[in-house]
C-alpha cells in the first residue's frame, strides 16, 4: 500500500501529488521532489544503452533506504509517476507495484481523454481518478 | 460566431485545427504501447503513420519521405475524408477544410510525445494528399 503518490508533468511540477494524511505531509513532497533527480538519471543512461526494449517501469529509486521505498515510472510522454511505499507492514512484490503503475498509468490516460481537462493542468476534479488512487492508498483511521 | 466569407473561414479553421490538436494529445497518451519504444524521431513519425493512422482511419499512411533536416511529408494516396468527396480536380478549393482537423491531430499527437511541430496540408488532386510537417526546435 503507498503512503505517497504523485504524478510529475514531463517539465518537471507536479500535476497530483497526495500523501497518507497523518504524517508530516511536506516531508513526503521532498521526497518525491529529491526522487525526480533519480528518475531523471534512468531515463537518460536508458536513452544512451542500446537495448531493444525499454521499460516504462523503472523500479526502485533509491536501493540504499529500507524503511520508506519510492518506485518510479515514466510514460511516453515523458509523464513520471511516483510512489513512496511503507515497507514495514507487507513486503510489496515487483509485480504488485507494478500493477500499481499501470493502472495509474490507466487513470492518468483517462484523464487526458477527458475534453474537460486542459493537459498541464493539476489533476483536481477526476473522482475517478481520486478513488483509484484511494484505493491504493493505506486506510488510515 | 466566426462570419462567413474568407475572415471567418480562417477563424473557422484554426477552431477545427485546435480540435484536432486536442485530440491528437490525448491519442498521443493512448495508443503508444507499453514500452518507451520511440528512440528517435523517425520512430515517432513512423508511429504516426502506421499505428495513428491505423487507429483512427483504419489504413496506413502511403508514404513517409524526409530531408533529414526536420521536415517530413507524409502522403496518403486515398484519404478517407477525401475518398467520398470524389476524384480528380473537382472540389480542390474545398478540400483544405477537411484537413485542418488532420493537421491538428498529427500537431497533437506529437506534442505529447515531446515534439513541437508545424503540419500543413496539401491537395494536388483528390483524394490524395500530402500532410508536411516541419520540427520545430527552438
Amino acid at each position: 500500500m503507498a503512503v505517497c503518490v504523485a504524478v510529475i508533468a514531463k517539465e518537471n511540477y507536479p500535476l497530483y501529488i497526495r500523501s497518507v494524511p497523518t504524517e508530516n505531509e511536506l516531508k513526503f513532497h521532498y521526497m518525491v521532489h529529491t526522487s525526480l533527480d533519480v528518475v531523471d538519471e534512468k531515463i537518460s543512461a536508458m536513452g544512451k544503452a542500446l537495448v531493444d526494449q525499454r521499460e516504462l517501469y523503472l523500479g526502485l529509486l533509491y536501493p540504499t533506504e529500507d524503511y520508506k521505498k519510492r518506485y518510479g515510472y515514466v510514460t511516453n510522454s515523458k509523464v513520471k509517476f511516483v510512489m513512496v511505499v511503507d515497507s514495514s507492514n507487507t513486503a510489496l512484490r515487483d509485480n504488485e507495484i507494478r500493477s500499481m503503475f499501470r493502472k495509474l498509468h490507466n487513470s492518468y490516460t483517462d484523464v487526458m481523454c477527458n475534453p474537460f481537462y486542459n493537459p498541464g493542468d493539476r489533476i483536481q476534479s477526476s473522482r475517478a481518478f481520486d478513488s483509484m488512487v484511494t484505493s491504493m492508498m493505506i486506510q488510515v483511521c | 460566431m466566426p462570419q462567413p466569407g474568407p475572415p471567418g473561414q480562417k477563424t473557422s479553421l484554426l477552431v477545427l485545427e485546435g480540435m484536432g490538436f486536442r485530440v491528437g494529445q490525448a491519442l498521443g497518451e493512448r495508443l503508444p504501447r507499453e514500452m518507451l519504444a520511440f528512440r528517435e524521431e523517425l520512430d515517432v513519425l513512423k508511429f504516426l503513420c502506421k499505428d495513428l493512422w491505423g487507429a483512427v482511419f483504419q489504413k496506413q499512411m502511403d508514404s513517409l519521405r524526409t530531408n533529414h533536416q526536420g521536415t517530413y511529408v507524409l502522403q496518403d494516396s486515398s484519404f478517407p475524408l477525401l475518398v467520398r468527396m470524389g476524384s480528380g480536380l473537382q472540389y480542390l478549393e474545398e478540400a483544405p477544410k477537411f484537413l485542418a482537423f488532420t493537421c491538428g491531430l498529427l500537431r497533437g499527437t506529437l506534442s505529447t510525445l515531446g515534439i513541437k511541430s508545424l503540419v500543413t496540408a496539401s491537395v494536388a488532386a483528390l483524394p490524395a494528399c500530402k500532410f508536411q510537417v516541419v520540427i520545430q526546435r527552438s
